[in-house]
Formats: C-alpha cells, sequence, structure tokens
C-alpha cells in the first residue's frame, strides 16, 4: 500500500483521472459521499468500512500473553475497587441571602445581542444559577426567525425560541475559555487598571495641547450607538483625533458598489418570500450577511414543497467563484472564476438593455450562451419577483450591475429595499487601515488606541502593521486574548465577553438591541464604553450606566411622556428598542451609471488575467480568525471540505488532475505578494478557474486551542487583493499531511440514502412522485421482535432536506446542549469524532460539475432498533414513547450497538475527554446540568434532547395537560435558520411532524433494513428550468 | 510408580467442588448485605453539621410548614436549602444570643454561606424532580421518613435504584391526598384514611414510570 500515497491511517489517497473514469458519462451512477469513493478504490472501501480505521494500527503489534494477563488483572483489580468505593460526601451550599428570582433547578433566559457579520443578532441565553449555558435565538428581533412560529401562535406559548448560526451557539464556549486574558499588561509585565489610567491621562495631558493632533482610534466596525456617541465626544474633545475603522471581512466592495450605482453608501436588504427567481453573484446569502437567518428562513420557506405549496417554489441561480452552502442548494450552479462573474453579469445587464454595453462581451469565456438566455428569459419573466444579489468578494462593478439589474426588473420596492448604513461611518475599511498606516509611518502618531480587533494579524499585507505599531510611543490594545496584536503594544487591556458586556447594537434595519451581561466579568474585563470613558477623563465609569445614560438621552429627545424605566425594562425584556427601526430610504440610479460603470470596467480589464486564481474566503469556522480558540468551530467540519482543525487550498478536480495532486499532498502557491505551503483538499463541484483558502488560521497567540492551527494567509492578502489574486506558480511540493477529515467516516455502499427529484415531477404526481420508487421495499415488514403498542406521546423528527442548507448551526447547537466533548485534531482523523448530529454531503453526477446535496444524520431512534437487542447490559433500550435510550452509568462499552447501527451515529468515548472540567474551575462552569457529562469508556448519541422532553413532560403534567405541540424544541431544531428539523408527537395528527410525516415526499433512510425510523427524510426537490438540462458539458464550455 | 495424590483427594476435591458454589454464593449474599447496610446506603446515620439544626424542633414543635425552608420544592426539580437569611428571620428576635447559632449569625455577618453536609445526595447521573413527586401526592415522609421526628436529620431510605422503581413500577401503592403531602406525622394521624389510593391515582393521572430516560439522561 506505500506505494500509492498514505497518510498514518492508512487510507490510500485516490487519483482523480480515476475518479473521472469510474463515473462515467451516463449519468445513471449512483450518488457518491467523497471523490474516493467514486473511483471506488477497493482498498479505500475495505479501510472506510472499518467502524474505527484506526483500531486496525492498535492490533499490529499484539500484546505478549502475559503482558496481556497483566493488564487485564491490573483493569479487574481496579474494577472490583470502583464498585467498593462509597458514595463521595458532598457539600451543599445555599445562598446568605437568596437573589430574586433565581430559583435552583430552573433556567432564566435573558434577551441580549451578538454584533457579526455587520449587524446584531438577538440572542437569548440561557442561565442557570448565573451560569451562561446555551444560546437560543430571540425571535422578537428583526433578524431571527422563530421556531415554530405556527404551533406557538396556536397555543400561545410565553417561551418562544428563534434561529441561531454556528458562530452564536460556540460563544458560550468563548466565554469560559481559560486562555482568555486575565489581566491588565504593559510591556509584558502584569499591571492594573489604575495604573493604566494613570499613564493615559499624562499622555492625554500632553495631546491636549496639540488638540489631540496625535491621537488615533482604531476600532472593528462600529455599530453600537452608545459607543459612536462616544467616540464623537472624544473627537469633539481632542479635535485633531482621528477614528479609524477596520475588519479584514468587510463590505468595502459593496460600500464602493452602492457608491457606484447611487451616489450613496446604502445598503440593500431584500425579501427573499416574494422573490420566484433569485440570481446571485458570488453571494452566499443564506449563511453570510445581516439578515442571513431571515433571508436563509424566507429562501427555505420558499423550497418546501408538498401539500400548498406546491407550486410556489422558487429558483436559484448561482454564478461562484467557489464552493458555497448557497451555491450548492441552487437549481442551476455556474462555477467559474472571477472574472466570468463580471463577464456574466454584464452579458445579463447587456440583455435588459444597459446602453453603451456595447459589445464588449459578445462572448463570455467559459459561459455558455443558453446559460445566458435562460437565466435572461426566467429574469424577465419574473419582473417584481426577482432578486440579483452581489457578493461581498465581487468588486464594486458586480454589486453596481446588481442595482441596475434590480431597478431594470422593477424589483426595487418590492423584493429588494435600500436603507441607510447602520455602521457609524460607512467608509473604505482597507483605506482608512491605510490612511492610518501612513499617519504612523510618518510619525504623526503618539497614541493608537485599539478598540478590539487584531490589526497585526489581519491587517492588509503591505501595510506591515504589526511592524509599523512599534513606532508609537503610546499604544493601547482592548483585546479579549493577548494576541498577535496585543504583543505588539504597550499597553493591553483585557476584553470583557459579550455575555459579560453591557452595550447595544443595531440590526440591519436600525433596530437597536440592548446588550445585556449574563455574569460579571470573569476576569475583570473592561468594554469599549470603559475605555473610550477612561479616554474621557472617567475611568471608573460602568458600561450599564453609559449605555443607559445613552438612552435616557434618546428618550429625552423624542419627549415621549412614558416613564424611560419602563422603556427600559421592556427593552431589556424584549432585546429590541421599540421605535428605533429606520423606514427604507428611496433613491434613484446615478443618470450616468453607464459611464461609471464602463469606466470600472475598463480599470478591470487592465488587471493581470492569470489563468488560476487564488480566492480568499472568510472561514465558515473561525470567521477572520477571531474564533481560532474556540474549539466547538474548530471541530466543525467545513462544508464540503469536512476539514476539521485545519486550513487547506479546495482545488477543483480538473486542477488536481492537472498537477496530479491527491487530497493531503502539500502545494506551494506563490502569488505576487508572496508565497504559502499548505495541503491540498479535492472539492468536487469548485470551479476550476479557482483555488480557494480559508483566512483566519496560523494563529500564533490566539490560546491553547488556536495556536498554530493550520496556516495564515494575511501575509498574501493585499488591499488591491483582497479576495482574489492571480496565482503565478502552484507547484506541487512532494509532502504529504493527513488531514483531519470527516469525510470518509461513514459510507453509501451503493445505497439510495438519498432521494431526489424535481418539481414538475412532483407537480406531474403529488400524492405519489415518481422518484419517491426506489428499487428496495421500504414498507413495514414483519419482524421477528416483538411488535409494541405505541399509545400516548410517540416523538419523532422530520428532516427536510430541501429546506437544509448546511450552515452546521445545529451540530454546534447539540454540542452545547448535550455537553458534546471536542476530541481534537489526532482523534478525529481516528473517526473518533463525538458529534451526535453530522450532515452528510451526497454528490450526483461528474465530480466537476455535481449536484450537491446535505443530509442532516442523527440518531434515527428505531422502533425496531438494531443497537437494542446487541447490548449485553440493557444500557441502551426503548422507552414507551418510542425513545432509543441511552443509559451512559450502565454501559460497559463492547461497542456492539455502534456495530449494528445501519446510520453511524454512535459515539465512543475513547479517552476521558471531558477531563479538563476536573481540572479547570471555570470550565466547570460550562456544561449543561440537565445533561451528564460522559466519561471514557461509555456510548453515546442523540437521545431527541430527551431533558427537554422530559422538563415539557412535568411542566405539563403539574398543570394536568398534555404537551402542546412545539412545546419541545430540541437543540437542533431550535437552532436550525431554515426549519428544516421539525420534532414532535407522531400520535398527534395535527402536530407539524405528523402532517410532514404523512407527506408524499417522506421516506425513512434505509427503510428497506426494517429498522422503521422515527427520524424521516423529506426528498430533495430542485426545480430546475426544464430549458437548461443539467450537464456538465452544456453549462460550460 | 506411587501414586501423587492420596486416595483423601478425592474427598477433598468433592468437598472443595461443592465448597466452592457456597462459597461464592455466601460472597454474593455477603456483598449485597454490605451494599444494602447503612455503611453504604448511610440509612439512619446522622452527619454532623455546622450547626445541629433540629427538623423535629422546627417542623414538629414550631408547627413550620416544609415550604417555609424549601421554597422550590413545588416548582423545581430541588427542594431548595433556606439561605442564611431565612434562620434570621426568626433567630434575629429569638435565640439571638444562643452560642449554637453563632455560625449563623457569623454567616450573615459575613456573607459567607454555611456548607452543609449533604444527607440526601443522589449519584451525578440521576436526574430527580422533586416538584413531580409533590404533585402528584407523594409526601414527603413518603422518601424523606418522619423527618419531623428526628432531631438531627439522616437518611431514611437507601436512595437505590430498587428502591426506587418499588414505587416507580406500583405509585399508586405510594401517593396520598394532595393536600397531606406536607403533612406532619401527627397530622397525619388525625387525618381519616377515606380515600382510596386508586381513585387518587386516577385523579392525579399518576403513572407507572419505569423509562431509563425518566432519570437518566
Amino acid at each position: 500500500m506505500g506505494a500509492c500515497g498514505q497518510n498514518h491511517l492508512g487510507y490510500p489517497q485516490l487519483d482523480i483521472v480515476e475518479a473521472e473514469q469510474s463515473c462515467g458519462p451516463s449519468g445513471n451512477s449512483p450518488m457518491w459521499r467523497s471523490l474516493d469513493e467514486l473511483a471506488g478504490d477497493p482498498r479505500v472501501m475495505a479501510l472506510a468500512r472499518r467502524e474505527f480505521p484506526s483500531l486496525l494500527d492498535r492490533l499490529v503489534d499484539a500484546p505478549s500473553r502475559r503482558e496481556f494477563l497483566r493488564l487485564m488483572g491490573a483493569s479487574l483489580a481496579l474494577a472490583g475497587l470502583e464498585g467498593c468505593i462509597r458514595q463521595p460526601e458532598e457539600k451543599i451550599v445555599p445562598y446568605v441571602r437568596a437573589p430574586e428570582q433565581i430559583i435552583p433547578g430552573k433556567p432564566l433566559y435573558y434577551a441580549t445581542a451578538m454584533t457579526h457579520g455587520g449587524a446584531s443578532l438577538g440572542l437569548l441565553v440561557e442561565s442557570q444559577m448565573g451560569r451562561p449555558v446555551k444560546v437560543e435565538g430571540n425571535p422578537l428581533h428583526p433578524a431571527v426567525p422563530e421556531v415554530m412560529s405556527k404551533a406557538n401562535d396556536a397555543t400561545k406559548s410565553s417561551l418562544r425560541f428563534g434561529a441561531t448560526d454556528a458562530f452564536a451557539q460556540a460563544i458560550v464556549l468563548s466565554l469560559y475559555d481559560p486562555d482568555r486574558s486575565q489581566t491588565v499588561i504593559h510591556a509584558g509585565q502584569i499591571d492594573t487598571w489604575e495604573s493604566f489610567y494613570t499613564q493615559l491621562r499624562e499622555r492625554l495631558e500632553k495631546d491636549t495641547t496639540t488638540g489631540g493632533a496625535g491621537l488615533r482610534v482604531l476600532s472593528e466596525a462600529v455599530i453600537s450607538p452608545t459607543l459612536v456617541d462616544q467616540i464623537e465626544a472624544l473627537l469633539k474633545r481632542f479635535p485633531g483625533a482621528k477614528w479609524h475603522q477596520y475588519e479584514p471581512i468587510n463590505e468595502d466592495a459593496a460600500i464602493a458598489g452602492a457608491r457606484l450605482a447611487f451616489g450613496a453608501s446604502i445598503v440593500p436588504s431584500y425579501d427573499l418570500a416574494q422573490a420566484d427567481v433569485i440570481l446571485s453573484l458570488d453571494a452566499d446569502f443564506l449563511v453570510d450577511g445581516p439578515q442571513r437567518l431571515v433571508d436563509g428562513r424566507a429562501f427555505a420557506e420558499r423550497r418546501k414543497v408538498g401539500g400548498a405549496n406546491a407550486g410556489s417554489m422558487n429558483r436559484l441561480y448561482m454564478v461562484e467563484t467557489g464552493r458555497t452552502q448557497t451555491g450548492a442548494v441552487a437549481d442551476h450552479r455556474l462555477a467559474v472564476g472571477p472574472r466570468e462573474v463580471i463577464q456574466f453579469t454584464w452579458a445579463i445587464a447587456a440583455a435588459f438593455g444597459l446602453q453603451s454595453a456595447k459589445s464588449r462581451f459578445s462572448e463570455v469565456i467559459g459561459v455558455s450562451q443558453s446559460w445566458i438566455d435562460v437565466v435572461v428569459g426566467d429574469l424577465r419573466k419574473s419582473r417584481g419577483r426577482s432578486v440579483v444579489l452581489a457578493g461581498r468578494m465581487q468588486p464594486p462593478v458586480v454589486h453596481a450591475l446588481a442595482h441596475w439589474l434590480n431597478q431594470a426588473l422593477g424589483n426595487i420596492g418590492t423584493t429588494v429595499t435600500y436603507r441607510d448604513p447602520i455602521v457609524a461611518r460607512a467608509e473604505l475599511n482597507s483605506e482608512s487601515m491605510r490612511e492610518l498606516t501612513e499617519g504612523v509611518r510618518a510619525g504623526e502618531v503618539s497614541t493608537l488606541i485599539m478598540l478590539g480587533g487584531n490589526p497585526a494579524y489581519n491587517a492588509p499585507a503591505e501595510l506591515k502593521f504589526g511592524e509599523v505599531l512599534a513606532g508609537v510611543p503610546f499604544t493601547v490594545h482592548l483585546s479579549e486574548y493577548v494576541d498577535e496584536t496585543s504583543a505588539q503594544c504597550g499597553w493591553h487591556i483585557p476584553a470583557a465577553h459579550l455575555l459579560e458586556s453591557w452595550s447595544d447594537t443595531r440590526a440591519a434595519d436600525s433596530t437597536a438591541s440592548i446588550v445585556q451581561p449574563l455574569i460579571a466579568p470573569l476576569y475583570g474585563g473592561k468594554t469599549s464604553h470603559e475605555l473610550v470613558a477612561a479616554l474621557l477623563g472617567d475611568p471608573d465609569a460602568k458600561s450599564h450606566d453609559l449605555v443607559r445614560g445613552y438612552w435616557e438621552r434618546w428618550h429625552q429627545r423624542r419627549g415621549a411622556s412614558d416613564s424611560f424605566d419602563a422603556i427600559w425594562r421592556t427593552a431589556l425584556h424584549d432585546g429590541v428598542v421599540a421605535g428605533t427601526q429606520m423606514p427604507p430610504v428611496i433613491r434613484t440610479l446615478r443618470p450616468d451609471i453607464a459611464n461609471a460603470l464602463e469606466h470600472e470596467l475598463d480599470a478591470i480589464n487592465e488587471l493581470p488575467n492569470a489563468e488560476l486564481q487564488i480566492a480568499f474566503r472568510p472561514d465558515p469556522s473561525v470567521w477572520d480568525g477571531r474564533f481560532a480558540n474556540n474549539g466547538w468551530l474548530q471541530e466543525l467540519p467545513r462544508p464540503f471540505s469536512k476539514l476539521t482543525w485545519n486550513n487547506a487550498v479546495l482545488v477543483s478536480p480538473a486542477t488536481a488532475a492537472e498537477h496530479s495532486l491527491k487530497s493531503g499532498d502539500v502545494v506551494e502557491i506563490v502569488i505576487s505578494s508572496g508565497s504559502v505551503k499548505l495541503p491540498v483538499v479535492v472539492v468536487p463541484g469548485h470551479p476550476r478557474q479557482t483555488v480557494t483558502v480559508h483566512i483566519g488560521y496560523g494563529r500564533t497567540a490566539a490560546g491553547r486551542i488556536g495556536n498554530s492551527v493550520g496556516v495564515n494567509i494575511y501575509p498574501l492578502r493585499t488591499s488591491d487583493a483582497p479576495w482574489f489574486a492571480g496565482i503565478d506558480r502552484l507547484k506541487k511540493t512532494g509532502t504529504r499531511v493527513n488531514l483531519a477529515t470527516t469525510q470518509h467516516h461513514h459510507l453509501l455502499e451503493g445505497r439510495n440514502l438519498i432521494r431526489t427529484g424535481t418539481l414538475a415531477e412532483f407537480v406531474a404526481a403529488p400524492q405519489h412522485p415518481k422518484f419517491m420508487d426506489v428499487d428496495e421495499d421500504t414498507n413495514p415488514q414483519e419482524s421477528l421482535y416483538p411488535q409494541r403498542e405505541w399509545a400516548g406521546y410517540q416523538w419523532g423528527m422530520v428532516v427536510n432536506q430541501s429546506a437544509c442548507f448546511g450552515c452546521n448551526a445545529c451540530v454546534v447547537a447539540c454540542q452545547a446542549e448535550n455537553n458534546v466533548p471536542i476530541v481534537g485534531a489526532d482523534q478525529v482523523s481516528r473517526g473518533r469524532e463525538m458529534h451526535w448530529l453530522r450532515i452528510d454531503n451526497y454528490y450526483d453526477g461528474s465530480p466537476d460539475d455535481p449536484e450537491t446535496y446535505h443530509q442532516p444524520m442523527l440518531c434515527m431512534h428505531c422502533e425496531m432498533a438494531p443497537c437494542e437487542v446487541v447490548c449485553p447490559v440493557a444500557a441502551t433500550t426503548h422507552s414507551d414513547e418510542g425513545l432509543n435510550e441511552m443509559t451512559y452509568n450502565r454501559c460497559v462499552g463492547t461497542r456492539y450497538c455502534s456495530n449494528n447501527c445501519p446510520y453511524k451515529v454512535r459515539r465512543f468515548n475513547f479517552f476521558d475527554y471531558n477531563a479538563e472540567l476536573r481540572e479547570n474551575a471555570t470550565m466547570q462552569l460550562r456544561p449543561n446540568p440537565d445533561v451528564t457529562v460522559r466519561s471514557r469508556g461509555v456510548m453515546e448519541k442523540c437521545t431527541y434532547c430527551v431533558q427537554r422532553i422530559n422538563e415539557a413532560r412535568i411542566t405539563t403534567e403539574k398543570q394536568d395537560r398534555t404537551i402542546h405541540d412545539g412545546e419541545i424544541v430540541t437543540a437542533c431544531q431550535a437552532a436550525c435558520p431554515a426549519e428544516a428539523l421539525t420534532f414532535g408527537n407522531l400520535n398527534e395528527a395535527t402536530s407539524a411532524v405528523a402532517q410532514l410525516a404523512k407527506s408524499s415526499l417522506n421516506y425513512s433512510v434505509l427503510g428497506e433494513l426494517n429498522t422503521r425510523p422515527r427520524t424521516t427524510h423529506l426528498a430533495v426537490v430542485r426545480n430546475p428550468n426544464p430549458a437548461l438540462r443539467h450537464t456538465s458539458d452544456e453549462s460550460t464550455t | 510408580m506411587p501414586q501423587i495424590f492420596h486416595p483423601s483427594m478425592n474427598t477433598i476435591s468433592r468437598l472443595t467442588i461443592f465448597g466452592a458454589v457456597f462459597m461464592i454464593s455466601a460472597l454474593g449474599w455477603l456483598l449485597l448485605t454490605v451494599v444494602r447496610s447503612p455503611y453504604v446506603t448511610n440509612v439512619g446515620v446522622v452527619r454532623e453539621q455546622p450547626v445541629p439544626f433540629s427538623h423535629k424542633h422546627h417542623a414538629s414543635e414550631a408547627g413550620i410548614d416544609c415550604r417555609y425552608c424549601h421554597t422550590s420544592v413545588e416548582f423545581s426539580s430541588f427542594a431548595g436549602i433556606p439561605p442564611t437569611q431565612t434562620c434570621m428571620n426568626c433567630h434575629s428576635q429569638i435565640w439571638s444570643q444562643s452560642p449554637m447559632l453563632e455560625p449563623v449569625r457569623a454567616s450573615f455577618r459575613d456573607g459567607k454561606p454555611l456548607a452543609w453536609n449533604r444527607v440526601h445526595d443522589l449519584p451525578d447521573y440521576v436526574y430527580f424532580d422533586h416538584s413531580i413527586h409533590v404533585a402528584k401526592g407523594v409526601a414527603c415522609m413518603t422518601c424523606h421518613g418522619e423527618v419531623d421526628q428526628m432531631p438531627l436529620i439522616y437518611r431514611a431510605a437507601s436512595l437505590h435504584m430498587e428502591w426506587c422503581l418499588g414505587c416507580h413500577r406500583h405509585p399508586d401503592e405510594h401517593i396520598g391526598p394532595r393536600d397531606a403531602v406536607f403533612a406532619t406525622s401527627a397530622q397525619l394521624a388525625q387525618m381519616s384514611a377515606g380515600e382510596s389510593r386508586d381513585r387518587l391515582a386516577a385523579d392525579y393521572h399518576v403513572q407507572s414510570k419505569t423509562n431509563c430516560s425518566t432519570c437518566h439522561r
């Protein structure tokens, strides 16, 4: 096996050519999950079929008989000892004075808001006796869609949850991160806030004489109204001071595009519920953007067919330069390079009569005319009911063209509205940063205050900001971690975590939310408000007073008669400040827009046109690097690559074949700004014109989790080429690394686990779509096991695969709710990841441009569960409510159940992954007290969040009533923005889950095994344009 | 060649074989006896507390309701241990100089909580909920024994799983009227035993809950 190249696991790596050949052009080949499986390499298949691939290594050197007896003897003796130990004596410690409202054992929920991706996200955070343990969405917030809203309306439910994303779910882990900065640091030494303030005052007194000419404030994009107010006061106090904003993942192109089209920095927002046809120009709008959750919900609602929804399905055309989650659910997807996106957009605009477009792109390279004609035809048919979106990576001209197209299509006012930006200053981040750096180089800056951010790590490479920092005499960095920037600064101030802070923020429509703390700062962190207050001469100001003070003044300005106290309390309770929403703005396009676009285009045409371009993308897990020390996010399998704990170059099968690359090969990429060495992951469907790298890795001062994970890409990223750069040379280095991916871990074995069809097929026979007929007999068969009566509550779940867009929010939500440990890269590569819920990718078609499907897979709670009958100690049993229960304290770890599980959803604790909980007092605060923290040697799996079921049952039993539909939402269901997961009582005919279980699209995965799963799936229905048959040779030339 | 084993070995070996059966059973019996003994279960064992609090005095002689101190018993899984303030509600007025109560006063003065030694302690993998038991008519004394007759508190039941299951398998044998849940033994003696347990079980929708996930999750 050594000759074919393998990682230490023994997975031989596949030859990409083999994969393509074995696929064949017929299009009748079965679906596949990984390229290796597609190629059907018998060596890979044999290894992948092993449940735990690494056991092979362990058994190679059989222990000698003597050693075996010694080990057995020792473990038997220990086992005996353990049983004899009496229960340890415990203390019970009550309060001295009990705080109001806290009932031990009952959680409290507090509304707060997180700022991410340029706007706020309303959160409801669960507090267990003062410890924040779980994040849910706040459905009263405009950016958060409600979960089970229909059922909640019907039952007047008081506790309502909204959706969240993976980042929001993970913040509770960051809160208890022991690596967070715990003290003020001055020149590498521990110092105090008081001595900081003394020196700051001296420094500012000097600055006052010059009007603060040497004072600079650098912040991330500031949305907080209070902070804006404070910084403005600061600028008034020091008229010579300047304020800069920088974030590496910014909206520069969108701002410039809006200026180009409208002459103003206005921001579009979309109503996807009204859009019949969506054209996305490299916009990953389902997972990125200020409205991602409501957009995702609106989109997903239009993807759900069955019942009354038969004809209302939308159609998504995606033109993209990489692989995105949005692209994966598109009806038609065009994988191209950045140039082709511009050309394509221009061609579409020309078809709608953009004057002066001339015949510049009479022929769009790489895109067939039929594709363009079809898109134009569909858009033309849906005037006023279509949307054109442009992604943040696309240049201003594409954004401007999207605005122009939306106007030409009559979408403005219906599906597209514009608003003033919520960020305090809609300025170009890269220019602001460049201006600051130039100021420092010119010696103009004597005091630099950095409110968060990590510019030494992520500023544009050519600025060399980390080096420049040393030239500033007085530098202050407020940060949650002593990071790369803190190391370069005179002063480091520990920042309070979001869940420890008072602040405020705004949603995309300007609706303000108060950020309220769930817990006092664990490490004495300060907020930006407190640091700016110190700059203004008040070192003892409390954020609470500053924020409340701001809103009190706002209230007085409004001149409303009601008491502020009531408004403040309502705002804290609801998570939104009533009356802060701003109406849309109405602006018309610049009359000279055509000329302006032409001009832009000329500039773009002059750019060097490399054949292969590198695309720098925000990372789906660590974003710009800020979440690098969050283990949940690091271990989250990235979409498509299923890579954990690393970044890699994602390349197309064509590129891989050209350079004879296999996943795991390290390549050197040389571009004009530098070079980088990274392992390759071959991703089916990746455009051949680009390779994708994710930024945010290679941190050197992130903490124990995030340090030296992956490779830092920022040194390649310049202000001129923030998203794309031409590759001069891509060279195979000859070294290979072992990538911790979860892609191989569970294989299809040639079975039809996922069923797919088109809307046309569904409409033709809505009661029994033809694509639901597959070879296997999935009707319940006679069983040898005793039949049971299923009375009372019978829990079940339906997964709508048409709605799922693979955002991973459910995976992290499950991890947070159920105390699922992280295991690290090495363990993941041995197939020991612990996620109870995974999202499998399935591909159909040629590796160059396959259809992609997401399948959330969790314990199916089979009525005839194969795992239960093989357990020798009855640790996994069936409850009379249909749950497949796992009793940890009974489990002896034979792993027979996992062996017998056809869905591979059981996870085994090979090590004591939670050991750190016992040693670290801070980490001990994190786990959900309603769920057992499992120890080594125990099998675990999805329980349908039985703790939530029990809680609801107890609550309703006390009220002498039954559980309403929607009263129990599982953690994954609560997090899902698409409402792809529905949980409830199958015995209640009107429940949402029972309705979906009756759908003609409903099927049981591996139903032919007669396991009778309680979790069933709905077939994927797509809505392709009949005029554009999906074949790879037609979509690209 | 002389024989290796003396003929008496036949008897010895028979004895050994039968003896082994006996020995193993005896060992098993011993183990179970130890496991169920107060040495392991702590039944009837008084644990030393920072203050020798008498339930007998407070609940029976002073007639204070259980819920005056155990406030969350009807609402939460946890019955609640009173904060020092609850003690001081009375003891700032009566017995305010008693040396026995000095730890209570010190706690209130310094803001340092009293650390009681836990008497009823379930393993961490067991999720017990007081509120639902109380709502279904399981009296405090059913599990905790005659607390109002205990000068110093001790465990009345083993809290073993077999003990839990004994009730969960036949819950109707252990429930009483809801208004007698917090009754003292004296009150119970006065109450008429009129209502049939079957009636109550039907009225309160009492079900036998023996799924593993009822308690383990």
